[in-house]
């Protein structure tokens, strides 16, 4: 990445004090970061496509009410079930004659609710186990190691399965089961961020302080882990909504008749020869979602690596 | 992220390493290793067990039986002991291959998975071949086109296969190939009227058709399998061929490949001989690890395509609330995981002499 700031033209204003090679403050330094990655980043059309697309998830999510009347949702039209696409469903109709549209646009809901709730569980979850093991080393970190290898070397999908099974289906159900599959990936990142920086100076500077580990963790090295978490959590979504959406089509997810996209595949299978929409579109609006991900993690870390170096 | 890797065991004191040989030691840490990770698995699939939506004792008696019923099979399910005195009569009964009895079929749960593990195993070897085949060679070609349009497609095409919800994949797979087009056979194993005529040895179709000479019911089979299995083998297929790229950038980067090069060999032979043999032991590994998510993403591929395997059986117990069922299927597949980690190891400390020399 070249500093434009140092080519005879300089930029002025905003852009040129983000830019400026030598800031005046910690904020500006930091932000200045900030915005030189997303230069990179936006240099990269496919990481901005999956950004689009993820922003447009959230969009719709929010505004959902304004988009399509929530009683459509739910609002079943016997007679007009199995309606193939037209201008009052955009979509189509399933077999009780809900409008699909209207159940895409608010299955978004629940996909971003359990987006939502399991990196708030799995994030916690990993650095709680993840730090301890890097930052006090020997049995500490064998122990914790030992489980999370013992997590890693279960299959996710079976694992979520099984669990959603003895909790009782729910989409509650299908977020702890899922929670309790993907943590291990996050404690050892945790784990590895922690090790690289145990011995480092600002540590030291801080136990000679009389700082307490809790607060060493909390106060220096959470934040340092946070990038790469992050990214990593972008990546993982994909997976994530994929396993979500494999619960709800297995019925162990969100039960009827809530719109959810799995669900909603797994009720269209009947009809799929003759009405192919009614599963197909639920599932796109999965592929696609699942894509934008993939596709925004990718760029995130390719504009990480080539910070690094 | 193979959880029985050698480097996490710990190391063993000084005066260990002289008296037993490095392959011994080896062997125990990875013995040890895997036997805690079993313990750690059965652990797991107890507490599933113990379902907590599910009484096991209702599960069985139904909900109208008698007081004293429902207390002797409470009594006869050890269900008044410690939870860890159950726990080693759970392990106990597993160690003599009983998982209990299945509610749904009435048979064994053993007895069950013995016979639906062979269809889920096909499946996913097939899928496996089609991953592999064309998985390594796309890699190959991606890293070699570095930056320009077979690179893009190539890993544009993998991510797609990452993101695509596998079950949505094959119903749009039966409307094309096999509703639209007719290329392919439609749900099941086989044609209904080719049940039962060849004899059952490994239990995979195709080889026992073949095995028997019935040349017929093996291109049913074929026809029927091609589908899912290319479905599913797509998902290995963008995990191999986005990492044998990685894996060759890294080789090609290397000095050998220019002082190769620069003594004449051809381009073809130092991509496909030279760097490819040496990225050989990192990619069965991956491939140990994409079999074992061939097996995951059967469950979902199987209800699809109502294939008679370990994951219908593990679907249609999950419905039916039959536990024992869930647990023992469970087991199996985390069990599989854990043995394909162990021979990946041994096969990367076997094949790879700078692992085999490390201390």
């Amino acid at each position: 990445m070249t500093t434009s700031s140092l080519q005879v033209g300089a930029p002025t204003g905003l852009r040129g004090w983000l830019l400026d090679p030598a800031p005046a403050s910690r904020r500006q330094a930091q932000l200045g970061g900030w915005y030189r990655a997303w230069l990179a980043f936006q240099r990269n059309p496919l990481a901005m496509t999956g950004l689009i697309i993820v922003v447009a998830l959230v969009l719709v999510a929010i505004f959902a009410p304004w988009i399509c009347d929530s009683d459509r949702v739910y609002h079943q039209v016997l007679e007009d079930r199995l309606q193939d696409m037209s201008w009052a469903h955009p979509f189509g109709t399933d077999e009780i004659g809900r409008d699909i549209y209207a159940r895409v646009v608010y299955g978004s809901r629940i996909t971003l609710t359990i987006i939502f709730l399991v990196s708030v569980i799995v994030v916690p979850v990993g650095l709680g186990i993840g730090l301890p093991a890097g930052y006090f080393g020997g049995w500490i970190d064998g122990v914790l190691m030992r489980i999370t290898d013992i997590f890693l070397a279960f299959p996710r999908l079976i694992l979520a399965l099984a669990f959603a099974a003895s909790l009782g289906p729910g989409i509650e159900n299908a977020v702890i089961a899922i929670s309790l599959t993907a943590w291990p990936p996050y404690a050892r990142l945790a784990r590895a961020e922690t090790l690289t920086r145990r011995h480092a100076e600002f540590i030291e500077a801080a136990q000679l302080q009389g700082a307490s580990s809790f607060r060493i963790l909390v106060t220096q090295i959470v934040p340092l882990c946070m990038p790469s978490v992050i990214i990593r959590l972008t990546l993982d979504m994909a997976g994530i909504i994929l396993t979500a959406a494999g619960l709800g089509f297995l019925g162990l997810g969100a039960q009827p008749p809530a719109a959810e996209w799995g669900a909603m595949v797994s009720t269209g299978r009947t009809v799929l020869l003759d009405q192919w929409w009614v599963a197909t579109i639920p599932g796109a609006a999965i592929f696609i979602v699942s894509l934008g991900f993939n596709l925004l993690g990718d760029g995130l870390r390719d504009v990480a690596d080539s910070r690094a170096g | 992220m193979s959880a029985v890797t050698t480097e996490t065991a710990v190391e063993a004191p000084e005066g260990w390493g002289r008296r037993i040989a490095g392959p011994i030691r080896k062997a125990i840490s990875l013995l040890s290793s895997v036997s805690l990770t079993f313990l750690g698995l059965t652990c797991v699939t107890f507490i599933i067990g113990r379902g907590i939506n599910i009484d096991p004792v209702i599960a069985i008696v139904g909900e109208k039986a008698s007081r004293s019923t429902y207390e002797r099979v409470f009594k006869e399910l050890n269900l008044d002991r410690p939870v860890w005195e159950q726990y080693l009569i759970y392990l106990n009964k597993l160690f003599h291959g009983e998982m209990g009895k299945s509610l749904m079929t009435a048979k064994p749960v053993f007895t069950d998975l013995l016979h639906v593990f062979p269809a889920t195993l096909e499946l996913a070897l097939v899928a496996l071949i089609v991953g592999v085949c064309l998985g390594i060679p796309l890699g190959v070609f991606a890293a070699t086109n570095r930056g320009r349009w077979p690179d893009q497609i190539v890993r544009f095409g993998a991510l797609l296969g990452y993101s695509m919800p596998v079950f949505w994949l094959g119903l749009v797979g039966l409307l094309i190939f096999y509703a639209k087009l007719g290329w392919v056979e439609g749900p099941g194993r086989i044609d209904v009227a080719f049940d039962d005529i060849v004899p059952s040895v490994t239990g995979m179709i195709t080889i026992d058709s073949l095995l028997a000479g019935e040349y017929e019911t093996f291109w049913n089979a074929i026809g029927h399998i091609t589908l899912p299995a290319s479905i599913l083998g797509y998902y290995s297929l963008a995990y191999v061929a986005r990492m044998t790229r990685s894996f060759m950038l890294s080789q090609l980067r290397q000095e050998y490949v220019l002082a190769t090069l620069a003594k004449g060999l051809s381009p073809f032979r130092v991509i496909w001989v030279h760097a490819l043999g040496n990225v050989w032991v990192q990619l069965i590994t991956v491939i140990a690890l994409t079999f074992g998510g061939l097996l995951e993403g059967a469950v979902l591929t199987e209800t699809v395509f109502a294939w008679p395997g370990l994951g219908l059986y593990l679907k249609n117990s999950l419905f039916a609330a039959d536990l024992n069922a869930v647990v023992g299927g469970t087991l199996l597949i985390g069990v599989v995981y854990i043995f394909l980690n162990m021979m990946s190891d041994v096969i990367y400390t076997l094949v790879d002499p700078r692992a085999r020399s490390r201390k």
